[in-house]
């Protein structure tokens, strides 16, 4: 056996609320996912071997070494502690680190907690990202987070032929989602003429196309496969992992479609013996900070032909009730987009659909392999994690 | 299952009426940044009213903006090309918002325009102007408007904008 398949699990899951302005400061939204995640295992802090947080760009908070002021909150204190960075595609890389701090043999346990507090940035959390263009070419053109999203958005629609109308169903299925999840900050009631006639942000983006600004916290405990089975009757295995980043020249590159995503789920589904991900993988939570990027990511997935992906949300095959839910939580669309617990909140909700605990939200029959998915820093990283019960 | 969610939510009154507590600071950070050698030169053409890519002579491949290294076969056997000051509309929006969410009045146009000269497919991240945005297509055909050579200070807003020709 190498590779690692289904070595190491995920035992219990923890979140707070995603809300527009928290009262609680990042070490206490951190501290609570963290108690939940403990609880829903039945584990102290004892029971942890290390500790890996996640959390996206200083400049959020103001605070430099963020990981070292979250340790506490983080549970890591006196404890092997880290923290990793690919910008959005954080959430779902950090519990590939608590993968391989296990997988290693080092470690039998592992924390992973993901938190982010974007409202501390003033007047809009949006300026924490105007210095990840180019400092030298690009931001003298006063350029804003949402013109890369909408450059991207408008080349992919005129690669496949695809109008605004086309991808709009994604996020009515979306916030219809997060209706049901009790942690959402966006879900909502909406038809597709109401995000059709929402303002327009950055034509081809419109308002109901894109998620909020969030706080919030999400915390995972991973275990290995001797530990796992004493702690639950029901771990959700690690089956894949992969990650990939692109080159920061992003108009040198194709924008239709995401390669590096392409290559980092190739390599989790070689690891978990996955030849047909379309008709393997049963349900799906790609990243979708906008509409179009759930088309986009399900196709650098090989869950979806390219320009096919809006396809899906229309025919109904990724709603909750079709044949491959996609974002059935709700998504950052819906429930919200707190960068780096963002990311994790889909891993979290892999694990409770998959132990067919996802309440309300649970998919019909009895889905055996998830994947979530993860994207960021300048529209270059792709992170996934396959996981099966 | 049931799921007991700590989480507290604000409102902007929470804040005005100092309900809760909120400290604050402003950041005054200033730095002044070496150009390199490739977007040194490159910043150094623009002022001459040039656009200067490089060319891998290993992968065959010109690319702008220039690098003194070829990321994909980390070598530098590279050689300097002068790229032309036209090019073709990759992308483009029409935005209406400003970085805090507040609404611009005339819409900015930004676009990845790929620079005649360079290989296919490789442009910058620019802004288009003195056209309707409604006519605006990709694939069009661009070319530079330039500050007057007296007001060029070697920063990539030496050129004003892109129009159609
Ligand atoms: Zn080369």
């Amino acid at each position: 056996m190498s590779g690692g398949k289904n070595e190491v699990a995920i035992v219990g899951a923890g979140m707070t609320k995603f809300v527009r302005r928290a009262q609680e400061t990042p070490k206490e939204l951190a501290f609570e996912a963290v108690r939940m995640a403990l609880d829903s295992a039945e584990m102290t802090l004892d029971d942890i071997d290390c500790v890996i947080q996640g959390t996206a760009p200083d400049a959020f908070d103001g605070i430099h070494m963020k990981g070292e002021y979250l340790c506490d909150g983080s549970g890591g204190w006196q404890k092997p502690y880290s923290r990793g960075y690919v910008g959005g595609g954080t959430g779902v890389f950090a519990p590939i680190q608590g993968w391989y701090h296990i997988a290693s043999g080092m470690f039998e346990t592992a924390l992973v907690v993901c938190e982010e507090k974007m409202s501390t940035f003033q007047p809009h959390p949006q300026g924490a990202f105007l210095t990840i263009f180019d400092n030298m070419t690009e931001r003298p053109l006063k350029p804003n987070l949402l013109w890369i999203f909408a450059l991207e958005m408008n080349r992919y629609m005129s690669t496949y032929g695809l109008q605004i109308k086309d991808i709009a169903p994604v996020s009515v299925k979306n916030k219809n989602n997060a209706l049901k999840h009790p942690a959402a900050q966006l879900g909502k009631e909406i038809t597709l003429e109401q995000v059709l006639n929402s303002e327009v942000l950055a034509w081809p983006v419109l308002r109901e196309m894109v998620s909020p600004t969030s706080d919030g916290a999400c915390a995972v405990i991973l275990a290995n496969k001797k530990r796992a089975k004493k702690i639950t009757q029901k771990p959700v295995w690690i089956s894949g992992v992969g990650w990939n980043l692109d080159t920061a020249y992003w108009t040198n590159r194709d924008l239709a479609y995401p390669q590096y995503v392409e290559n980092a789920a190739r390599m989790a589904y070689k690891m978990a013996d996955i030849r047909e991900p379309k008709k393997e993988i049963n349900i799906v939570e790609p990243y979708d900070p906008f509409a179009y990027k759930e088309c986009h990511h399900l196709e650098g997935l090989q869950l979806a032909d390219r320009g096919k992906a809006p396809q899906l949300a229309i025919d109904g095959v990724t709603l909750r009730t079709g044949n491959m839910p996609s974002c059935p939580s709700g998504g950052l669309l819906g429930v919200g987009n707190p960068i780096a617990a963002a990311g994790l909140m889909k891993v979290c909700e892999l694990f409770w659909q998959l132990r067919g605990e996802a309440g309300e939200r649970q998919v019909p029959g009895k889905p055996k392999y998830g994947l979530a998915q993860a994207w960021g820093d300048l529209m270059q990283v792709g992170t996934v994690l396959v996981v099966s019960n | 299952m049931r799921m007991n969610l700590e989480g507290t939510s604000l409102k902007r009154e929470d804040i005005d009426s100092k309900r809760v507590l909120t400290t604050r600071f402003r950041s005054n950070a200033f730095y002044a940044w070496d150009t390199g050698r490739g977007i040194g030169r490159y910043l150094q053409g623009l002022k001459a009213g040039e656009i200067w890519g490089t060319h891998c002579d290993t992968c065959n491949r010109t690319v702008v903006p220039p690098r003194i290294f070829c990321e994909r076969c980390m070598k530098n056997q590279v050689s300097w090309v002068k790229l032309q000051d036209t090019g073709i509309i990759n992308t483009f929006s029409i935005c209406y918002v400003n970085w805090d969410a507040s609404r611009v009045e005339e819409p900015h146009l930004p676009a990845v325009i790929e620079i005649d000269g360079a290989s296919q497919g490789h442009g910058i991240l620019h802004v288009l102007d003195e056209v309707n945005p409604k006519d605006l297509k990709i694939g069009m055909k661009v070319k530079a408007v330039w500050k007057r050579p007296e007001e060029r200070n070697a920063d990539i807003t030496d050129i004003l904008y892109w129009k159609p020709y």
